[in-house]
């Protein structure tokens, strides 16, 4: 109809009534938490066992506390968009689905809520 | 599709194949476990943020999640997290390839699968070793 073009009117229509959006941020995500993790995993290995104010000093580097919050969030957009793929892979009633759905927002969003405030408050404090 | 649910089936209708009927292949199992560990680390992430909370609540909480991660079970736990993470990040890596439209053929899909699977045990026993040389559990044995 009109002047618009076949991909116009098809987009958007897919099952989730989006395009490419998930696919792109999920890799984003995936490439930011690669760096991130890396750097993360070598701290955590290094501060294992340590005593609180070994982890507060650490943490009052405004570089490490500003890297570990942006890990959580990467990694909080991850894992809830990836959580979502699954459920709506294996889940069909609409009810369920869309229950889990939201727990799985609720979820992802407490983990990186109590992180982040955990992170900056021991920051602070270092 | 809303007509399918309401009709009367007077037969089992066939199913289409599914996964008990396929041979498992390396980039089969590989997908299967990049979803498992994917699905593992997304409750995992609860491991960080304990200790997180735990540290910023107090030395005494902080005291008590640093004892639990040591005991056998929580290393068991914190292993397994590490292999999960490990193995998912490879995995990854390997879909970035995927992403650039190389890799496609069945030589470097089997390459790629093994060596996922692979490098996610050798690195994660390396990191381990490292743990364990850095704790000093070595010196306790010997």
């Amino acid at each position: 109809m009109g002047m618009t073009t076949p991909l116009k009117r098809a987009r958007g229509l897919g099952s989730a009534h989006e395009g490419a959006d998930h696919f792109i941020k999920q890799r984003v995500t995936g490439a930011i938490i690669v760096v991130l993790s890396a750097f993360a995993i070598g701290m955590i290995v290094h501060l294992a066992g340590a005593d609180l104010a070994t982890v507060k000093s650490t943490f009052a580097n405004p570089l490490v506390a500003a890297a570990l919050i942006a890990l959580i969030l990467a990694t909080a957009v991850h894992m809830r968009l990836g959580m979502q793929v699954i459920i709506e892979d294996y889940v069909h009633g609409e009810f369920s689905k869309m229950l889990l759905l939201l727990a799985n927002t609720v979820f992802s969003g407490a983990i990186a809520l109590v992180s982040v405030f955990a992170v900056l408050k021991l920051s602070f404090e270092g | 599709m809303a007509g399918v649910t309401t009709e009367k089936r007077s037969r089992a209708r066939p199913l289409s194949p599914h996964l008990q009927i396929y041979r498992p292949m390396i980039n089969m199992v590989m997908s299967i476990l990049h979803r498992i560990s994917g699905a593992a680390l997304y409750f995992g992430s609860l491991l960080l943020a304990v200790w997180l909370l735990a540290a910023a609540t107090g030395p005494d909480q902080f005291k008590f999640v640093n004892w639990l991660f040591s005991t056998w079970p929580g290393i068991i736990v914190l292993v397994g997290y590490s292999w999960a993470l490990i193995l998912h990040m490879l995995g990854g890596l390997r879909h970035f390839i995927w992403d650039t439209g190389r890799g496609f053929d069945i030589g470097t899909v089997d390459l790629l699968g093994w060596a996922t699977a692979v490098l996610s045990v050798l690195l994660t026993a390396a990191l381990w070793i490292y743990i364990a040389s850095q704790q000093g559990w070595f010196a306790a044995w010997a």
